[in-house]
């Protein structure tokens, strides 16, 4: 595999290819007649996975931290250059997403039937942006992908929604372009402190900024807060996480599953690709750092509590998204080597679980045009094989050892509980919840007395529904059994990230101390 | 190419684009005069003045290739790289104002030919505007710039909405004329001279900086220019103007009247008030906070798109005054290059009005536009466009021009009026998302909705050309970025002018 890469040249242009393929598409799709757009897409959306593929063997974790670099000049005066890049979190953030798209268009198949072309065109520019936010090493870049996603994102809500989806779409919008225009200001002061500080080269890099950028502590609060918001916002975070449930209801359930699987990774990614590195001493400053880790604890219990009483199944995923989201910034910011590697496998393997989740609701929506959880009951007997894989996918959920969910939570757990006993602690109370919430609503929707009449005549998974399960069902177990090969891919871009972060921020060996104490 | 004004042929050069527009802006006068009435003569006349506003604009670009600059003393109008590029901007939204206007004109009924001239002698006066290095020469075409555009506010006689918004405008303005006028007289009182240059020498040579009767002037000054560009709290008259006059003219307003004065408010700035940065800094600061923060949320309330767009278009003035608060070239150039995309995206905005709104655009609401996309698709893609790149979305030149006015501020220590205006942008999203809401996610009211809705062949080349521009220059702005940093050298310190305001910032 190594030499057949080499031998096409992979590294040079692997990356760039997987954005500009799903821009071909998109841009065809419009062109073919409506039954076409579908099928088009799905195959863009295989060939994009195929071609990502290639990362997974391309990338060497014991090289360079980011890989595969393809750099291209673009506004030289202003010193933005295209330049792209892949580090073993990145790796798998891309992997994740290319993974995703196929089975998000097989799982629109029949569920999108007006507008067929423009929804596939934008569904394939979203994976454009996707990738670029987790590939771009220059900050134009990184913040032109992070915002052009939104308007896809605002169409599928918006045109394709529920009957919210008006007031969801522009609210998530709204939200969302909140922090991150206040996020543009501060690459700007970076950008500006970085290019006096290296002798007038001014420049967008990733790398410039994070070795030049010296901004006073005061400021770099500041600063700190607005990527911080952005972020924060988009994970979401206790408070800011309003628009979040809105969003995920009247989103189609590919929207909801990209959402939940994708979208809020791009918050805990930026984290930590740009909110620790840049602002090592203000994020680990001890009262920043403690007011984010009690946002993260309240998050958990607050999301799971709430996901508790939904009546509606949908809408109880989104809060559970909300706690597990939590789990991860609690792992970012304890930073441990465990606790950030733990916080990435959630992050993934709730793209997994979650975005399953997201795919069941949808399919049993299509089919009975309801998601309360009152509507339903025993339907285990009408519809086994979906109960069965319900039942799997949901326990992965719940971090069922043996699973994937398991995996991550369990090393955040272990790498927090190091630095942040208490906190740890608490958020160990909500593997509790979540095994509660989620079982209860399985024994209200699969179990109990089949009573009524709709009910009986569902049908059950198709082969279609199989295509879109089955993969997932398969990274469920096979990450839950060997999650061996993905850390290892992450383990040495994580740790480089760690010491890099310790290193500039000595106030965390105070604070570290003062733990121990 | 040096110039010397003090010989006929210098300052025939010198005044080449201004000469030829007028002397073809008389021909068609007497043209419209002649066969005033006749059905054709309002399209034949609108013709002629494009091919006259093109010929200006190549006699622009002649002179702005050969590099014609002046040597020796300050003059009265300057003969600079700024220049050239305002006056493009100008010609630009005249030719856009006139393309609209050909089919406007005859369905709503007027057969008033000598309108075209009227936009004409209009940009004469904002190329004098925003040329002049003299007060005088500004003054004169303020005057010139103005009366045409009272003219056509009211062009409608008809309409009484039309004649409130030409007297209010007429009013105000000869208030704020007045002001601009003491205000020189006190300028010149302090600095013996009304030459900018040498005005900026005088202020520090005589050490006058705090001089009340200076400063009283500035203040003057600034108050007649803030009611040109209807900057909060100066903006009352804008929205009933904008609303009365016909849509055409109030795209005329929005785009050329507001380049032209805002031209002319950077020139003084930076040629002539340079050393006095330090004081007039807090003042536009102030100007450009409140302008942005009032023009967005009082556009947040509007239902009339028409109204939306005027109070859009106050907030954009905000946007435009950020830009030359730190009074660097870095800020010139960021105002140069948003003002062009500015004028594109306001025009192509209110085309999509007029087109939908037949025969009464000021109560065409968001609402009516529910569905466009169904029926006129290129055209709600192009309103799409315009509303994202007003927004400052990336991708569109507005993303770029915004981001050049965030890096001048930002890069001179106005963070803080960096981080107004990204929150004024976020109210705006507000008011602009709105619209594209209405056009792709809400049905049509009814089968019929859009049925009257025609786009002439001529005004849909002209969008395709306006969202071509948007969204190219979005992606690659290099070229125009070089343009408009050529621009901003003209402020470059030499000859009498001393330095300007210290320029650690790249552009």
């Amino acid at each position: 595999m190594h030499a057949f890469l080499e031998n096409v040249g992979y590294d040079r242009w692997a990356i760039t290819a997987l954005l500009l393929i799903p821009i071909a598409g998109a841009l065809i799709i419009p062109a073919l007649p409506a039954a076409m757009a579908k099928r088009v897409a799905l195959a863009v959306t295989v060939v994009e996975f195929v071609v990502s593929a290639g990362l997974w063997w391309a990338y060497r974790p014991e090289g360079t931290p980011f890989q595969l670099v393809a750099t291209a000049p673009w506004v030289p005066s202003w010193g933005i250059a295209y330049r792209v890049a892949v580090d073993g979190i990145s790796l798998v953030m891309v992997l994740l997403t290319t993974l995703l798209m196929p089975l998000a268009v097989l799982g629109s198949w029949s569920g999108i039937t007006t507008r067929e072309r423009s929804y596939y065109a934008l569904l394939l520019l979203l994976t454009t942006g996707m990738i670029g936010v987790f590939v771009a090493m220059d900050l134009f870049l990184f913040y032109v992908f992070w915002e052009v996603m939104l308007i896809p994102m605002y169409f599928i809500i918006g045109v394709w929604g529920g009957k919210g989806r008006l007031y969801a779409s522009i609210k998530f919008f709204i939200y969302t372009m909140l922090g991150s225009l206040l996020m543009l200001v501060a690459i700007l002061y970076l950008y500006y402190s970085a290019g006096r500080a290296a002798g007038g080269a001014y420049s967008f890099a990733y790398d410039q900024i994070l070795q030049h950028a010296s901004v006073p502590v005061k400021t770099q609060f500041w600063l700190f807060g607005a990527f911080f918001l952005a972020f924060a916002i988009k994970v979401p975070m206790v408070p800011f996480h309003t628009w979040l449930p809105d969003a995920h209801v009247e989103a189609p359930t590919a929207g909801s599953v990209i959402l939940a699987a994708i979208l809020l990774k791009m918050g805990t990614y930026g984290f930590i690709r740009f909110s620790l590195p840049f602002f090592p001493k203000v994020a680990l400053d001890p009262t920043v750092s403690a007011v984010i880790i009690a946002l993260a604890v309240i998050g958990i219990v607050y999301g799971a509590l709430v996901a508790m009483v939904q009546p509606d199944f949908k809408k109880l995923i989104a809060y559970s998204s909300v706690s597990h989201l939590g789990f991860v910034v609690l792992g970012i910011w304890a930073l441990t080597v465990e606790s950030t590697q733990g916080a990435l496998m959630v992050m993934i393997s709730h793209g997994i679980s979650t975005g399953a989740l997201f795919f069941l609701v949808g399919m049993i929506y299509e089919r009975r045009h309801s998601r309360m959880i009152a509507d339903f009951g025993g339907i285990a007997r009408v519809v086994p094989a979906y109960a069965a894989v319900l039942t799997v996918v949901s326990l992965s959920s719940i971090g069922l050892p043996g699973t994937n969910g398991f995996v991550g939570e369990f090393l955040v757990l272990l790498g927090s509980f190091r630095t942040h006993p208490v906190a740890a602690g608490i958020a160990t109370t909500a593997v509790v919840f979540a095994a509660a919430y989620l079982l209860w609503a399985l024994l209200r929707v699969l179990y109990g007395a089949l009573d009524r009449k709709e009910n009986e005549s569902l049908t059950d998974l198709v082969p279609r529904d199989y295509a879109v399960l089955v993969p997932l069902l398969a990274m469920i177990v096979w990450l839950g059994l060997s999650p061996g090969p993905v850390l290892r891919r992450m383990e040495p871009s994580v740790r480089s990230y760690i010491e890099a972060v310790q290193g500039r921020g000595p106030e965390l060996q105070v604070a570290q101390q003062r733990e121990r104490r | 190419m040096p110039l010397d004004l003090d010989t006929g042929r210098g300052l025939a050069m010198g005044l080449l684009p201004e000469i030829l527009l007028t002397g073809w802006a008389l021909l068609l006068v007497l043209l419209a005069a002649w066969r005033h009435g006749e059905p054709g003569a309002q399209r034949q006349v609108g013709w002629l003045s494009l091919l006259g506003l093109a010929a200006t604009a190549a006699a622009v670009v002649w002179l702005w290739a050969k590099g014609a600059h002046i040597e020796g003393l300050a003059t009265n109008v300057a003969v600079d790289a700024f220049r050239w590029a305002v006056d493009l901007i100008v010609l630009l939204g005249a030719a856009l104002t006139i393309l609209l206007s050909l089919d406007y004109l005859d369905r709503e009924g007027f057969r008033i030919p000598e309108y075209h001239v009227m936009v004409l002698f209009a940009a004469v006066g904002m190329m004098l505007l925003a040329g002049g290095a003299d007060l005088m020469v500004v003054f004169l075409g303020l005057e010139l710039m103005s009366v045409s555009v009272y003219v056509l506010a009211g062009i409608n006689r008809r309409s009484a909405v039309g004649a409130e918004a030409a007297l209010k405008y007429f009013l105000l303005g000869a208030f704020a004329s007045a002001f601009f006028l003491y205000g020189i007289a006190l300028v010149y009182g302090a600095t013996g001279t009304t030459k900018l240059a040498v005005m900026d020498f005088q202020v520090s040579s005589l050490g006058i900086e705090r001089h009340p009767m200076l400063v009283a002037g500035l203040a003057l000054l600034f108050i007649g220019f803030a009611f040109k560009v209807a900057a909060v709290p100066f903006h009352m008259w804008a929205p009933d103007v904008y609303d009365g006059s016909p849509s055409p003219v109030t795209a005329f307003m929005a785009a050329a009247v507001k380049a032209a004065a805002f031209g002319a408010l950077v020139r003084l700035l930076l040629m002539g008030f340079s050393n006095l940065h330090a004081s007039w800094d807090t003042v536009i600061w102030w100007l450009a906070a409140a302008t942005m923060v009032v023009g967005n949320l009082v556009a947040l309330a509007q239902r009339a798109l028409k109204r939306m767009l005027a109070y859009s278009s106050v907030a954009h003035a905000g946007y435009l005054l950020t830009a030359l608060v730190s009074g660097s070239l870095a800020g010139a150039a960021a105002f140069l290059f948003y003002l062009l995309f500015y004028t594109l995206m306001t025009v192509g905005a209110f085309a999509v009005l007029i087109a939908k709104g037949r025969g009464g655009e000021r109560d065409v609401t968001t609402d009516d536009l529910a569905g466009l996309a169904e029926s006129n698709p290129g055209l709600a893609f192009t309103m799409a466009v315009c509303m994202l790149s007003l927004l400052g979305f990336p991708g569109t030149a507005g993303f770029i021009g915004k981001w050049y006015i965030l890096t001048s501020a930002t890069g001179s220590g106005y963070a803080i009026l960096a981080s107004v205006l990204v929150l004024a942008s976020v109210v705006s999203a507000g008011y602009y998302l709105p619209v594209i809401m209405a056009m792709y996610m809400k049905p049509r009211l009814h089968e019929q909705a859009h049925a009257e809705v025609k786009l002439p062949g001529v005004v849909r080349g002209m969008l395709a050309a306006v969202v071509v521009a948007l969204l190219l220059f979005g992606l690659w702005p290099n070229t125009l970025l070089d343009a408009a940093r050529d621009g901003s050298h003209a402020f470059l310190p030499a000859g009498t002018a001393t330095a300007v305001a210290p320029v650690t910032t790249p552009h």
